[in-house]
């Protein structure tokens, strides 16, 4: 990390509230070029919700964005995307009734001359970067909803970096996968990460976050427990900090710290 | 497989469309058996053509609404509202200006219809997306307000007779374009076909996507030109009435030979806007980034949304289109009365999507064809022609098109279920 540039993102004393329920509490977490920052936690501890406000997906109540230093303002998924932010859901967000190339530009369609849509022109650069992530894949007619968990966490995938992504938001990459895609996935995130693009990783299996992240944080309950570099803590560290909200001295304390 | 079904799926045609086809002629040939031999006649054909035309024209945007999970009760008092404003337009505000019968009268009509359908269809999309009240109360509102506001405009009375020019909108023998240029329509359709087929077999080969076999190529446009050529055929084969090619002997000074005169129908006005706003409608659903949304929003309406597509501002174009829609099929109706009466379209809002639900659109959203919704529009007014024709109780008729609406999303969903 370069401590002269600023953070890629920086997220401040972000709080979402859902009726009277605070899903998200005062949470700070940053980003940093090339970073892979690993987001933990039980299921309802706020993870994919504090994502969401970066994606665009959800409002926040307080708090403030920086990216690159800068204020942003993101109040919809456009914005989020004009920021170079591309996210890849958990539920995928597919249109299940379109096909491959339909679902990767969906949104920032080519078109022709004419304003048209330029199917082929999108069919041919999706078979390009399918090509790269997938080299079986070959069901480029048939709608999304007849391919396979794999192929569809694929497009999902493309589509997230098919447009030059500074900051890649991945909430469970690997839920749906089997051994040999999640390696797969693996592989590219260390691609990607070695581009220089920062990618915040929400995952539920420690393994894999031991194996691919820089840095660590953990949420409980909406807040953050604490935030730790891989190195310097153990599983054992981060089992307990997911559990517990126990906070080893390796790492910072956040405000969700017992 | 064997080699027909390997030939089908050659062609890329979608089955559930050729399933249709088929079945409406079946139909058409059961009603012409039955009426001994009434119903496959040019006459009848031609007029089943223009009765046709109106649900038509407005099933191609129900697809577009229905395809977004939404429903759109309110087109048929649209219709009767935006029909009797253009009857008043052109019967009374226009001629205090310009006079009776002048030049400009229908189109000066016709532009303030279709604003006025677009500025009603904006106002239901606005509340509709914008204020999230739900599609079916908002229309059902708006299918009694403007059945309201329909007889607002004159107190109930009937507005006859209109404009003689705006009047070819709604058919008849004046308001077909005749012989000559129903060929020229004809051969310029099917050149398009092949054109449009060429053009992209040459994109598809200069990126090296698989092609179809050419024979397929072949047998599509085939097919496709000889369809369009024997419509023209059909409506070039039904004469004037006698009672007409009297007046127009008499107007053009012609001695009326012995045998009387053939004067040849051909395609009537009607029914070539009605397959303008398909071709229209067709292009904007497939073509279109508007049309693509259209698809996504109905597939997942909160990936599209995730996707940054402005899901809202789509709806509420859709709602729009529809008003421009009601507004033509409006100004087809009230010419083919000869008279805007405050209950014209009545109904007609079930009629729409009884033909795009038989015309393969899924009320679950995602799923539709504005071909197919116009073939449906089709096949419920074979039904209903047919059964006049069979001299069937008008209560038993509705009965028969209520089962049969039942009858085919049965069958569809059982298809669909299987395709899966």
């Amino acid at each position: 990390m370069n401590a002269a540039r600023p953070a890629l993102v920086e997220m401040r004393d972000i709080s979402v509230a859902f009726g009277g329920i605070h899903a998200v509490d005062r949470a700070s977490i940053d980003l940093y070029d090339g970073e892979v920052m690993a987001l933990v936690g039980h299921n309802g501890a706020g993870k994919s919700t504090l994502i969401k406000i970066l994606s665009g997906a959800l409002r926040r109540d307080s708090g403030t964005i920086a990216i690159r230093g800068a204020d942003a303002t993101i109040a919809n998924p456009r914005d989020a995307k004009t920021y170079g932010i591309e996210t890849i859901y958990q539920t995928l967000a597919l249109a299940d009734n379109v096909d491959a190339a339909a679902n990767l530009f969906l949104g920032r369609e080519l078109r022709t001359r004419w304003g048209t849509l330029d199917d082929i022109a999108m069919e041919a650069q999706a078979r390009n970067v399918m090509g790269r992530l997938n080299p079986h894949f070959q069901r480029f007619k048939d709608p999304v909803r007849a391919l396979s968990g794999g192929q569809r966490q694929s497009v999902a995938i493309a589509r997230a970096i098919l447009f030059d992504a500074r900051i890649l938001i991945m909430d469970e990459p690997t839920a749906a996968l089997g051994p040999q895609e999640t390696a797969q996935v693996g592989d590219l995130i260390r691609k990607l990460k070695s581009d220089g693009i920062g990618i915040f990783l929400i995952s539920h299996d420690i393994h894999d976050v031991f194996d691919l992240a820089d840095r660590i944080c953990v949420m409980k309950n909406g807040r953050v427990v604490g935030t730790a570099r891989v190195g310097d803590v153990t599983k054992d560290d981060v089992l307990g900090m997911i559990i517990l909200g126990a906070c080893p001295p390796a790492a910072i304390p956040g405000p969700g710290a017992t | 497989m064997t080699v027909l079904a390997r030939f089908v799926k050659a062609t890329e045609i979608d089955v559930r469309l050729l399933g249709m086809v088929g079945a409406l002629l079946l139909i058409w040939i059961a009603f012409h058996v039955l009426s001994g031999g009434l119903f496959l006649t040019p006459r009848n054909l031609w007029n089943l053509s223009v009765q046709s035309s109106s649900v038509a024209i407005m099933a191609t945007g129900m697809v577009l609404v229905i395809v977004t999970r939404n429903i759109d009760l309110s087109i048929g008092s649209m219709l009767g509202f935006l029909g009797m404003v253009m009857g008043v337009i052109q019967t009374d505000l226009i001629p205090k200006f310009l006079g009776f019968e002048h030049p400009a009268t229908w189109i000066l009509t016709l532009a303030a219809g279709l604003v006025l359908g677009v500025v009603l269809g904006a106002f239901q999309g606005f509340v509709i997306a914008y204020l999230g009240i739900p599609a079916f109360i908002v229309t059902l509102g708006g299918l009694l307000v403007w059945r309201g506001a329909a007889w607002w405009v004159t107190s109930g009375q009937t507005v006859a007779p209109l404009d003689d020019t705006f009047k070819l909108m709604g058919g008849g023998p004046e308001g077909a374009i005749g012989a000559a240029w129903s060929w020229v329509a004809g051969v310029t359709a099917c050149l398009a076909i092949v054109l449009l087929l060429a053009h992209r077999r040459s994109r598809r080969k200069a990126v090296r996507f698989p092609l179809r076999p050419m024979a397929a190529e072949v047998f599509l446009g085939g097919i496709a030109c000889a369809s369009i050529l024997g419509a023209v055929e059909i409506t070039n084969a039904y004469p004037w009435p006698i009672g007409a090619v009297r007046r127009y002997a008499e107007a053009h000074h012609v001695t009326l030979p012995d045998g009387g005169l053939f004067i040849a129908h051909g395609i009537a006005i009607p029914v070539l806007i009605a397959i303008g706003v398909g071709v229209a409608m067709t292009f904007l659903s497939t073509r279109t980034r508007f049309g693509r949304y259209v698809y996504a929003i109905g597939g997942n309406p909160e990936a599209a949304e995730l996707a940054g597509v402005n899901t809202r501002w789509v709806i509420m174009k859709i709602f729009m289109l529809m008003g421009l829609l009601a507004a033509i099929a409006g100004a087809v109706s009230i010419a083919r009365l000869d008279a805007a009466t405050n209950s014209e379209g009545t109904l007609a809002e079930l009629l729409v999507i009884a033909a795009a639900v038989i015309g393969g659109t899924s009320l679950s959203g995602g799923i539709g064809t504005v071909a197919g919704a116009m073939l449906g529009a089709v096949l419920m007014q074979s039904l209903q022609s047919g059964m006049v024709l069979l001299g069937v109780d008008t209560p038993l008729q509705s009965i028969v098109v209520g089962a049969v609406l039942v009858i085919a999303v049965g069958l569809d969903t059982v298809y669909r279920h299987k395709a899966q």
